[in-house]
């Protein structure tokens, strides 16, 4: 009994039920979501036989192979479809996150005609997905020639991401006090360098969130480069995983290779972004 | 440094009139508060003042040219807000310089500029750390010193002091007071606390729903409120308010008659009113003495405050209610008992039905209690 409430420093033994409770739900919610990165990642090093033999087993010494690895890295231009998903990726995430703060903080700060006009937009943009215009926006694509670009790519995903960051990131403009802009105003900063130099950089946190609810869709994206940058140039990692897959055969090695590789990046975004909100929520809570 | 002047300035938030024509001379070098309760627009006049609020109508000139509609960086101004507004994610050194670097200084110019405040405010130790990291105290002058660097002509602050506790306070209110004196500038201060007010200002500028009550020096207030609001207002604690009826108006020696019956004489020129006028007798706590033999008024004392040097006793004095006495704090009356107190004629404030003052006759203008 003593262990166990040292074991749990939180106040006496009444939370004891409470925390146990709470930690099975975490625990059942993390083995549900990784169980199918983990059964990718295992089978990547496995036999195709294995695979199918044993689906959820470990790769033993029988087994183990990494024939997967060496037809994605060296049968395809795996590099540069990373390549590709990185940069439309990047671009995408940096130009929502300066864009939808910027047009955050209009919002907010000013008081303008066509400023509930605006929102509402924004706000019907969240609620109806941008596939639904996918035939529109393929059209307005080849008219202005961006088809097989990946110019084309970030600007749809520019446009899927910021109404929702918009929304987020107004919520946060909103508790920056009012007095910090005002007082910027007498010390005669622009309206620029306040919004650079005093509003950005309290928005990290927020942003940190943005750029992870962003970036996820558009690196796991297959839609949108399928229909408006197939070309073997432009394709991204999801588009060049799809070649492995036949009508008749798929080659399950490669596909869960390329798979397990394109985890890689978009896991190192998400720790650096990850952290900087960790900081961004403790340094809040302690005044 | 300027002088700065008001003249009919009125401020309308849609259809609510906040400001109904304020006119208001500061000299050169003045410190001049602005007091009144909250919302009668002493915030607002503030933030007119610096622009970051647009004027309704009237003028509005700093160092004799007029700045209608400039932008508070055009107008030479420097606020400090009560809340401090310090940028949270630049270190103290940082906030101070932030205003100057922008405005394009060299780099060596406002190095000395920041460290000449940092050294006049004692912060020049805590340049390296983060607003958070500071207490209140710390960031109240880290403000100020952010106010100071840009030398402008005219300082507003904001109830700089509300935000801080008791003690910290009357130090900084000390330090503020003394720093003026270095500066000689030219300083707008709004608060509601009258302490603050009495102490600090060269001229008070009382307040009340938006419109300019009373202009004066601290003790011409004190003396002469030319209303009830300001008599009210100036003075801690409240002055007592009896209503009185006249019983024989005269240049000099008014009588009155209080509801119970009891008969007052009062040094004040009622010239103006008739017998029978309903009027308002104002006493302060101060000036009523246990020993004093005119005007002589018997209560139950139903409290006693202990402040250590003085007490405040609420006597009920019956019919009319309550009224609060500042003895001395060696008094050794207790709860229930029944004491007798007067108040010389001159020491006594008469108000009209409309709350206008009348005027003392050989007002004695002396605060201390007769004892």
């Amino acid at each position: 009994m003593k262990l166990l409430s040292r074991l749990i420093p939180s106040s006496g033994m009444r939370q004891v039920p409470k925390s146990v409770t709470v930690h099975a739900v975490l625990l059942a919610y993390t083995v549900i979501a990784l169980f199918p990165i983990i059964v990718v990642v295992i089978n990547a090093f496995k036999e195709r036989r294995a695979i199918f033999r044993d689906p959820l087993g470990l790769p033993d010494s029988d087994s183990f192979t990494l024939v997967g690895f060496q037809q994605v890295l060296l049968r395809s231009d795996f590099g540069l479809y990373s390549w590709n998903s990185l940069v439309v990726t990047i671009l995408a995430v940096g130009l929502v996150l300066l864009l939808g703060a910027m047009a955050a903080w209009a919002l907010t700060e000013y008081k303008f005609k066509g400023n509930l006009l605006i929102t509402f937009l924004f706000a019907m943009g969240i609620m109806i997905p941008i596939r639904l215009g996918t035939v529109s926006i393929l059209s307005l694509m080849v008219s202005l020639d961006l088809v097989n670009t990946l110019t084309a790519l970030v600007l749809v995903y520019i446009a899927q991401g910021l109404p929702l960051a918009v929304y987020i990131l107004s919520e946060f403009v909103r508790t920056i006090p009012k007095e910090l802009t005002e007082a910027a105003r007498c010390d005669s900063v622009s309206e620029y360098k306040i919004f650079f130099c005093v509003i950005l950089p309290l928005l990290k946190p927020a942003m940190a969130t943005v750029a992870v609810f962003t970036m996820i869709p558009i690196w796991n994206d297959l839609w949108f480069p399928l229909i408006l940058a197939p070309g073997e140039e432009t394709r991204t990692i999801t588009l060049g995983v799809q070649q492995f897959v036949g009508q008749y055969v798929t080659d399950w090695n490669s596909v869960l290779s390329a798979l397990t590789l394109a985890i890689v990046p978009v896991l190192i975004l998400y720790t650096i972004f990850s952290r900087q909100l960790i900081r961004g929520l403790t340094s809040g809570a302690v005044k | 440094m300027a002088s700065v002047k008001l003249n009919d300035i009125k401020k309308r938030f849609g259809d609510v009139d906040v400001l109904h024509g304020i006119d208001l001379d500061i000299k050169d070098g003045e410190f001049v508060v602005l007091i009144g309760e909250s919302g009668c627009g002493k915030s607002t006049l503030l933030r007119l003042l610096s622009g970051l609020e647009d004027i309704t109508e009237g003028d509005l000139y700093i160092d004799e040219e007029r700045v209608n509609g400039r932008s508070p960086a055009k107008r030479g101004i420097a606020m400090v807000f009560q809340s401090y507004a310090l940028y949270p994610h630049m270190n103290v050194f940082k906030n101070m310089a932030f205003g100057l670097k922008i405005s394009g200084k060299d780099k060596a110019f406002v190095n000395n500029k920041v460290m000449e405040a940092a050294k006049k405010l004692k912060i020049d130790h805590l340049l390296e750390r983060l607003p958070r990291e500071l207490s209140g105290g710390q960031r109240q002058r880290v403000a100020i010193g952010r106010a100071i660097v840009r030398d402008p002509k005219v300082f507003l602050f904001d109830e700089p002091l509300s935000n801080l506790d008791a003690s910290l306070r009357v130090q900084t209110r000390v330090e503020l007071g003394k720093l003026h004196q270095e500066l000689k500038a030219t300083v707008v201060y709004v608060t509601h606390d009258q302490v603050e007010a009495m102490t600090l200002g060269d001229k008070i500028v009382v307040m009340n729903k938006g419109r300019v009550e009373q202009v004066g020096a601290p003790l011409d207030l004190y003396h002469h409120p030319k209303t009830q609001f300001v008599a009210g207002f100036i003075g801690s604690p409240k002055m007592n308010f009896l209503k009185a009826k006249i019983s024989q108006s005269a240049p000099e020696n008014t009588q009155l008659v209080l509801e119970s019956g009891r008969v007052i004489q009062a040094s004040v020129d009622s010239s103006s009113l008739k017998q029978g006028d309903i009027v308002q007798l104002g006493m302060r706590p101060e000036h009523m003495a246990l020993n004093c033999e005119s005007n002589m008024v018997e209560g139950k004392v139903t409290l006693i405050e202990h402040l250590g040097e003085l007490s405040y006793l609420y006597v009920d004095i019956g019919q009319e209610g309550e009224i609060v006495l500042k003895v001395d704090g060696d008094n050794q009356h207790q709860a229930g008992d029944q004491i007798t107190f007067g108040i010389q004629p001159n020491r006594l404030y008469l108000f009209d039905h409309q709350g206008n003052a009348l005027t003392r006759v050989n007002a004695h203008t002396s605060a201390a209690i007769p004892l």
